[in-house]
Order: C-alpha cells, then sequence, then structure tokens
C-alpha cells in the first residue's frame, strides 16, 4: 500500500524505518518536529536524502564558510551555492567549472561508477548554462601491484573513456596516484568546464506561478536507490564492496542528446529555471528549485516516465537514474520546449507546476504522498560542529627519521622515473580522446590543458589539479596549500594567469574527531593561501567517508587551479624544443625530502615535514612565467613537484627527444638538488638570445635563477653524477603501467611499450 | 562542401573547421534531412552516431540523408568518411569490409604515423604515393576487416589509401583508409581534421584530404 500522506496522519505514532536510512535519533526527532507528524515513507526517504552528508555538508559546512571570505575579485559572476560558480572571461564569454567526487560508485562498479561521474558533474556544469568544453581527472587508486588495483584501475580508466569519449568532450588531463591508503577506496574525482555567453547563464529557482515543472531526458528506473544517503556517507567494512543496485549505470548517447536538447532551449530564452537531476534524482531537484525560488509547487509523481512499472513513488524520488533535467518553463514556452526536445530525441514531460505559498506537494495517482517545507529539507537541515582533535600519531611522524641519502646514481634515476608514481601514464590517457572539439592547445603530460575558447581572438584557459596526500597528511594546513600551489605553478608555467579556485576535499569519516582535525585544517590552510593568491574558489565538493575498516585515507584535498589566456598562441609548453637552449633553474632549493615520492618510492617511507610553503614566492614565480611567455621568451618551463629536479629534467628531455648537459650548482650535494621537492620552483629553457633578457628580468624582481646546462643531444648527462641515454630513459618510463595492466595498443606482449 | 551531423556526432565541428580553413564553405547537415542542399561534397564526421550501440554506423546508414548520400557518391560526388564516417560508409556498402573492435580491446588516441598509399583519389591528390603523414587516431573499433579476396582486391586495384606505420588497432594488412573503384569514396580511420593547425594538431599534415577534394571539383568544372 502507498503511504500517503493522509495514512500518516492517521497512524501519527507508526515507527519508521529511519535508522535504516542514516537518519540519527536527534534528526528523526527534529522531522516529526516540523512535520508535527510522522513522515510517509516518501518523505522520510526524502529526509533522508537531503539531510545526508553528500548533500546537506552538515559536517563541512562551517569549515567552508572561510571560503566564502576570500575576496570575489571582478570576475566571480556565481559563487558557491550554485550547481557550479561562473567567471567572467571576457569577450562576453563566461565559463563555469567544477570538480565532484564519485569514489564510493567506482570502487563499487569500477567502469559505470566512473562514467557517471563525469555524466553528473557535466550535467552540474550544463545546467549553469554553459556548453561543456573539457573533463579532467584526478584518480588515485591502492598500491599498483596489487591485485584488487587490477580490477579497479582498468574498469575506471575504461569508465571514463567509455563515457566523455562517447560525449565528445576531450580529457585533457589529471593524475594517477598510487598510495596504500587508497586501496579499499579508491579516489575517482571528476572536474568538467563549460563555456557560454554572459547572458545565458541560468539558475535553478524555480518561480512564477503556474510556471510548468518539465522533467528532460531518460526514463527514471530503480538504479542508484541509496547512492548519495547510504553509499557517499558511510564508510566501507573490511568486505569490501557491495551494494551494486546503488550504482547508477550511464547513457552517454542519451546525455549527448541532452546535452544540445538544453543548449538549444536555452539559446531561445525559453526557460525560466532548470536544474540536473544528479545524486539525490528528482528529490534534490524538486526541492532545490523549489527552496530557491522561494515557491510552492505540485507534481505528480505517476507522470514520470518509468523505466520499470512497479516502481513506487519513494523509488521514484530516491532514483540516481542519470541524464535528466528538470526545467521550469512558462506556459506559453511549453510547445516550444517540448519540440527541441522531441528533435533531439529526448524525452520531455510536464510533471507538474510552480504554486501559490511554500508548500512542496507531490502526488501519487492523485493522492499526496509529500507534503513539506522545501526550505525545511534544504537549507533546515542538521550543522554539526564535530569535536576534533589531532591526530595521536602525528607527532611521531613529524619526527620521524628520513632515510639516509644515497648518491645520486643511474641506476636511481631509472628507478624512480619507473615508480609507479613519476611513470608515464601514457596507458591511461590513451584511452581518453584528449582533441574532439578540436581547441586543445597542451594536454596530458603537460603540467596543465589549455583550451582555446575563441578562434578568432585566441582567448583560452589553463586547468591543473593537484593534490598531495602524503603532504596532507603530515601537515594538513601545508599540505592544502601546496596542492594549491602546485596547481597554480602548473597553470603558471603554461603562461595563463590563475584567476579561481574549485576543489574537491576527499577525507575519511567526519565522525572521527582526528579526520575533522585534518579537515579543518585543510580547509583553513586552503581559505589563507587562496587568499594571498587572489585566487577566489567558486565552488567544490566534499567527500566524507572514504575510510575502510575504520582506517581513513591519507586526507586529500585535490585543488583545480584556473587560468586564462588573452591567447594561447601563446602557450608555453614543458618539453625542451631544440639544441642549444639554456636551463635556468628558477627558485631556491633547499634540503627538503619529507614526505617526497623519494622516500616514498624507495623505501615506503612516510614521515617529517611536508616542503615549506612561501605563497609570496609562489606568486613572483608565477609572475615571471606569465611574463615570459607573454613576451615570447621561453621555449619550455616545467613546474618542479612530486620528485624533484631529476623527474623534470627526464619529461622535458622525454616530450621531444631533446636531451640536456646539466651542471649542478655547489652546495647542497647532488641528490639533494636533484630529488627535493622544495616548493616554488620550475625548470625552464630559454633561447641564448633570450636569456639575458630573461635573466635580468629575473633579477630586477628579485626570483633566484641559475644557468644549470643546455638542451643538447640525446643524453640526460649530469656532469660528474650520472649520463642516460634518453632511449634506456624512455623505456623505463614507459615500461611499468603495460607490464602491471597489460601491453599498450598495437605492442606485442613480448614489446609492451611502444616507443615514440 | 557537406558536413553531415547524426545524434551522437562528435567531430563534425572540426571537419566544418577543417573544410574552412582549407578554403571551402562549410555547411552542416542534419541526418533527418534528405537533402544535400547544394553542397558538391560530403563528409561523414567521427563520433558516436545513435551511440554505436547496435554496431558502429549500423543505425546512421538508415538515416534519411544516407540514401541521398549514397546516390550522390553513385554519381561520383566526393565523400569522405572518417572514422564514425568510415564506418557508416562500410554499412552503407560503398565501401567494403568493415570495421570492429580493436585488437587490445582498448580505446585508442594517439598521433599516428601514415603512409598514404593512393594519391590519386578526389581526397588524396594533394600528397605524394608513399609520403609518410601524422595524424591522430582516436577509435574504440577501428580495426580494419575483410575477408581475404576484398583485401587482396584492394591491394592489386590500389585502393588502399594509407597504411598504419606501426598498427595501432589490429587492422588487417595494415590499412587505415580505402577508396571505391572510382576514387571518389574515401573511408580513413584516423582524423585527418585534427590535424589542419599548428596549434592544435600534431601537424597540418590532414588539410592535404580537403585541399585535395577542392581542387577536383574546381579541375572537373
Amino acid at each position: 500500500m502507498i503511504d500517503t500522506v493522509t495514512n500518516a496522519e492517521a497512524t501519527a505514532s507508526d515507527a519508521m524505518p529511519y535508522v535504516e536510512l542514516g537518519l540519527k535519533d536527534d534528526e528523526y526527532a527534529r522531522i516529526l518536529e516540523l512535520l508535527g507528524r510522522r513522515p510517509t515513507a516518501s518523505e522520510l526517504a526524502m529526509y533522508s536524502i537531503m539531510w545526508s552528508e553528500h548533500c546537506s555538508y552538515k559536517s563541512s559546512k562551517v569549515h567552508l564558510s572561510q571560503f566564502g571570505k576570500i575576496p570575489k575579485g571582478e570576475r566571480m559572476l556565481v559563487g558557491m551555492g550554485e550547481n557550479a560558480g561562473v567567471i567572467d572571461v571576457g569577450e562576453g564569454l563566461a565559463v563555469t567549472f567544477k570538480v565532484e567526487s564519485h569514489n564510493h560508485p567506482s570502487y563499487v562498479e569500477p567502469y559505470q561508477g566512473a562514467a557517471t561521474g563525469i555524466g553528473g558533474i557535466v550535467r552540474d556544469i550544463l545546467t549553469m548554462g554553459a556548453r561543456p568544453v573539457l573533463v579532467m581527472d584526478p584518480l588515485r587508486f591502492g598500491d599498483a601491484d596489487h591485485p584488487d588495483t587490477r580490477r579497479v584501475l582498468p574498469g575506471i580508466v575504461a569508465g571514463i573513456g567509455g563515457y566523455g569519449n562517447c560525449l565528445g568532450l576531450p580529457n585533457i588531463g589529471g593524475e594517477v596516484v598510487f598510495d596504500p591508503s587508497y586501496q579499499g577506496n579508491p579516489l575517482v574525482n571528476a572536474l568538467c568546464l563549460g563555456v557560454m555567453p554572459v547572458e545565458r547563464i541560468q539558475l535553478s529557482a524555480a518561480r512564477g506561478v503556474g510556471n510548468v515543472v518539465v522533467l528532460l531526458g531518460a526514463k527514471t528506473g530503480r538504479d542508484g536507490i541509496g547512492g548519495v544517503s547510504v553509499l557517499a556517507s558511510a564508510t566501507f567494512d573490511e568486505d569490501g564492496p557491495a551494494n551494486r543496485p546503488a550504482v547508477q549505470v550511464g547513457d552517454p548517447f542519451m546525455e549527448k542528446l541532452l546535452i544540445e536538447a538544453c543548449l538549444e532551449i536555452f539559446d531561445a530564452k525559453l526557460v525560466e529555471g532548470i536544474q540536473d537531476l544528479g545524486g539525490a534524482g528528482l528529490t534534490c531537484a524538486l526541492t532545490e528549485t523549489s527552496a530557491a525560488g522561494k515557491s510552492g509547487m505540485l507534481a505528480h509523481l505517476d507522470r514520470v516516465p518509468l523505466r520499470e512499472a512497479t516502481m513506487d513513488p519513494t523509488e521514484v524520488l530516491a532514483s540516481e537514474s542519470q541524464e535528466r533535467m528538470l526545467a521550469i518553463v512558462t506556459p506559453e514556452n511549453l510547445d516550444a520546449v517540448l519540440a527541441i526536445a522531441h528533435k533531439w530525441g529526448v524525452i520531455a514531460t510536464a510533471i507538474g507546476e510552480v504554486t501559490e505559498g511554500t508548500r512542496l506537494q507531490i502526488l501519487w495517482h492523485g493522492e499526496a504522498v509529500v507534503d513539506v517545507e522545501p526550505g525545511s529539507l534544504a537549507d533546515d537541515g542538521p550543522v554539526y560542529h564535530r569535536p576534533m582533535q589531532r591526530p595521536a600519531d602525528l607527532a611521531a611522524l613529524n619526527d620521524a627519521a628520513a632515510p639516509a641519502y644515497p648518491q645520486a646514481t643511474k641506476e636511481l634515476l631509472l628507478a624512480m622515473v619507473a615508480s609507479p608514481n613519476l611513470c608515464s601514464k601514457r596507458w591511461v590517457v590513451e584511452q581518453y580522446d584528449r582533441i574532439v572539439m578540436g581547441d586543445t592547445v597542451l594536454a596530458w603530460p603537460e603540467d596543465a590543458g589549455v583550451v582555446r575558447l575563441s578562434e578568432q581572438t585566441g582567448l583560452g584557459i589553463a586547468l591543473a589539479t593537484d593534490g598531495n596526500g602524503r603532504y596532507t597528511r603530515l601537515d594538513p594546513y601545508a599540505g592544502a596549500q601546496l596542492a594549491l600551489a602546485e596547481a597554480y605553478r602548473n597553470v603558471a608555467a603554461t603562461g595563463a594567469v590563475p584567476i579561481s579556485v574549485t576543489n574537491c576535499l576527499n577525507f575519511g569519516s567526519p565522525e572521527d574527531p582526528e579526520v575533522m582535525w585534518q579537515f579543518a585544517e585543510a580547509t583553513r590552510g586552503l581559505a589563507d593561501a587562496c587568499t594571498v593568491l587572489e585566487t577566489p574558489v567558486s565552488g567544490g565538493n566534499v567527500s566524507f567517508y572514504n575510510s575502510t575498516a575504520g582506517t581513513p585515507i591519507n586526507p586529500t584535498p585535490v585543488v583545480g587551479v584556473l587560468g586564462l589566456f588573452d591567447d594561447v598562441a601563446r602557450r608555453t609548453p614543458m618539453g625542451f624544443q631544440s639544441e642549444g637552449a639554456t636551463l635556468l633553474l628558477l627558485g631556491d632549493t633547499a634540503d627538503e625530502l619529507g614526505g617526497s615520492e623519494w622516500a616514498w618510492a624507495m623505501h615506503r617511507h612516510l614521515g617529517g615535514v611536508p616542503p615549506r610553503v612561501d605563497l609570496a614566492r609562489e606568486k613572483l614565480l608565477g609572475e615571471v612565467l606569465i611574463a615570459g611567455s607573454r613576451d615570447g621568451m621561453l621555449d619550455s618551463a616545467h613546474d618542479l613537484s612530486d620528485g624533484g629536479l631529476a623527474q623534470v629534467l627526464v619529461e622535458s628531455a622525454l616530450a621531444k627527444g631533446v636531451g640536456a648537459r646539466v651542471v649542478l650548482p655547489a652546495g647542497l650535494m647532488p641528490f639533494v638538488q636533484l630529488y627535493s621537492e622544495s616548493a616554488g620552483r620550475a625548470l625552464v629553457s630559454v633561447p641564448r638570445s633570450e636569456e639575458l633578457r630573461f635573466t635580468e628580468m629575473c633579477g630586477a624582481r628579485g626570483l633566484p635563477c641559475a644557468r644549470i646546462g643546455v638542451t643538447d643531444g640525446d643524453v640526460l648527462e649530469i656532469q660528474d653524477v650520472l649520463t642516460v641515454g634518453l632511449a634506456e630513459l624512455r623505456t623505463a618510463f614507459e615500461a611499468t603501467l603495460p607490464a602491471l595492466f597489460g601491453p599498450l595498443a598495437g605492442a606485442s606482449p613480448d614489446h609492451p611499450s611502444v616507443a615514440s | 562542401m557537406g558536413v553531415v551531423t547524426f545524434p551522437g556526432s562528435l567531430d563534425d565541428r572540426d571537419a566544418q573547421r577543417a573544410a574552412r580553413l582549407a578554403g571551402a564553405d562549410a555547411i552542416p547537415l542534419w541526418h533527418a534531412d534528405a537533402s544535400l542542399h547544394g553542397v558538391d561534397a560530403v563528409v561523414l564526421p567521427g563520433g558516436f552516431s545513435y551511440g554505436d550501440y547496435l554496431r558502429c554506423g549500423a543505425i546512421a546508414r538508415f538515416a534519411q540523408v544516407m540514401p541521398t548520400v549514397v546516390d550522390a557518391a553513385r554519381g561520383g560526388m566526393p565523400v569522405l568518411g572518417i572514422c564514425n564516417g568510415f564506418q557508416v560508409l562500410c554499412e552503407s556498402h560503398l565501401l567494403p569490409g568493415a570495421l570492429t573492435r580493436n585488437q587490445n580491446l582498448h580505446f585508442v588516441h594517439r598521433d599516428q604515423p601514415l603512409e598514404i598509399a593512393n594519391a590519386a583519389t578526389a581526397w588524396t591528390s594533394a600528397y605524394e604515393a608513399g609520403q609518410v603523414i601524422t595524424v591522430p587516431v582516436k577509435n574504440g573499433e577501428g580495426c580494419y576487416v575483410g575477408d581475404e579476396r576484398t583485401l587482396d582486391e584492394l591491394e592489386a586495384e590500389g585502393r588502399v589509401v594509407a597504411y598504419y606505420v606501426g598498427n595501432p588497432n589490429g587492422s588487417m594488412r595494415d590499412i587505415a583508409g580505402i577508396t571505391n573503384e572510382r576514387g571518389n569514396v574515401v573511408g580513413i580511420m584516423p582524423h585527418p581534421e585534427h590535424a589542419v593547425e599548428d596549434l592544435t594538431g600534431p601537424s597540418t599534415d590532414g588539410l592535404g584530404f580537403f585541399t585535395s577534394v577542392l581542387e577536383s571539383l574546381v579541375k572537373a568544372q
């Protein structure tokens, strides 16, 4: 029997299964108080969804408010709170971008979990009125050679490619990181950026009594029920993944049609408000649109096109079926909207209307199954000041002595570049279309992806994402700042001016005081650093409960930085371009190997403190790199981070097969100079003709700049330290992932890597 | 030069840009409109028409525009199918053989050297036979297959337009692209339209496909 409002009133004292739906005692008591009766089954489902950690940000809200205090600057047209922030990039254009997690679904069902992660973030961008133009995927897995990584990684990569390629969105970068802390909880974050004329910005509020509520896109099925309230808001136990029906199933072709239909509808100015259906499905879309508009709404749930006729109203409300949007349309425009949907083969159904007052009423064959104040679902959810405590083991970790420093031999270099975190990620990114749409200027393995927005003027953007769980474990405040600093540096290295930040904060359980302390420190660090670097936060996402059997992941704030180009033709690539250019190391190198890739890759050692943060230096370095690009002084620029100078020399040399002869300055031992991960540094190659001009600019601005060699030949020679041929380097660099996950396309098992 | 957009076409905008950069007027054509709107050549672009759900290109061949394209092609109009468009041409029987799942089952995208084998088609006259060009390849189902007799015929008649230098997907005899007997219909798996600008491509080697057809059209006038 369907549990109607009338029934709930008649049986006001009946017990309801709120614990099973993830609600706490005091939260349920609050629902009883708000409604003045017991909730119906459908209402209970809606409260459990909307008040879940995933939807309500109940544990993070008090900390995220710091991001709102960062000066917004002049470019932010829409800030946090809408589906994604919107940034004015000039020439009448605006961009919107955001990164989100799809961690738990991707562990349970790697292909569909990762695929629908792309689908979800793309709809977030579309719903702002923008045409999605690129995606990026920061990924973190357990140990590369762990058997379960062989289950998880290929499926996730295929899912991202399968969905993104079919949608026609270039995948221009991201990260692939291995660490055992992610063994039972891989991180699958997805970023999307979209572009729109400024006047096309769409908002979600439902306003205008009598306006029609139209559901666009796929039929609603039983997939994804309980996705956000149960799957995303609880930790895994030791038995590993289960609950596969809670993962949605994606249809990228439908999403492509939905994108084209929505954009045509936006261009014709036919909608008053629009909201995507993602996690929390119709529940969230109906609630958010009516709450944002401070309007009433009446929805006929039985009009929703279903995949299975036997679904009950609670299931329809909770379904997370993909590829759906909810539009608010005036009665006059309804036919035009339906016609455009029909042209693209998209199902469009009027399911309700905006009403007087502020009640959200949902009917099932004429009987009310929901009658609530939408604001009570969307805005009156619980807010927690969770207890916090510095991790008990942190002092010991920070005091742990580093392994003894070795000689910087050729063997060490080959072992380092072959280690899973530093090796070539070709195996992964060859499965992504990086150039569809024809505007990709730089993509993997460059420091940042660069995409052209205007063929006429060359206006374009750069984007990089970075995060370092080891640094953040050792010092969450500094770790979050270092993530921002690295992404900032990556963007500046291409020559783009950093203008805005998005973030995906991946942490363990907020109910663990030590995790909550990490979260508070990391958000404080990030907010402080964004203020100094003048890069306001336009939006983001929190992913809690990344924890298995009580052990949280390394805290992993992933930070995305957006940069702007007047003309993308001036981008600086990371690879050495030709022989005879001067190599200049910018910034200061100190003995900083705490949390380093060397300590981890060679010794499985995590201890000490991360590199020192100097945001003023980051800013100065950025200014020099941007000026160098603008004035055409640079052949290449590559930021220094994981793996230090050694890694950068290898990557820049292998990019186009141009070697280098390097003379390390006197002072620090060669090992430290090559593998220290001091922040605020970059390696540039400068044509001889520009060397004086560039070094004088560094001198005038006070940026340390050391001449450390020249580009030359087909070897990497570090004088008095080591010499290695590029072919041997390339083999070591390329072989690791094919050996673990299967040969590259066109390669035989005997020759698993393809030289190119 | 017309570029057909099917539901799920993705590289249609890129083909239009390439046509424009080569000096042509790029005319968008719509799958549900049987008219070719007076164009002199047609490109069937890359993408995942109809989601590639049944078999790549298998549904697109039944689109309303396709009988017109097939008739025009039989009448000698230059038609180029790129990637998904190549699959549509095979499904439409304008070209022999079929494209199946890549040998290692993964989608692969990389910059791909190709050896031009036939520089006499409407779409390759700007090249020289034996010339090696580099254009991107990106597909999940790009493995060209045909029976032995078909492959023998294609090679004997010089109808292989380009060979892979380093086969990325297991295509039989390293075939990357083929043409019909008349040389006006060409299907190619890699993407010449993505190698037309220094800024965004690995080279500008792909532009030749589009300049070739313009030249042949001018000559024919």
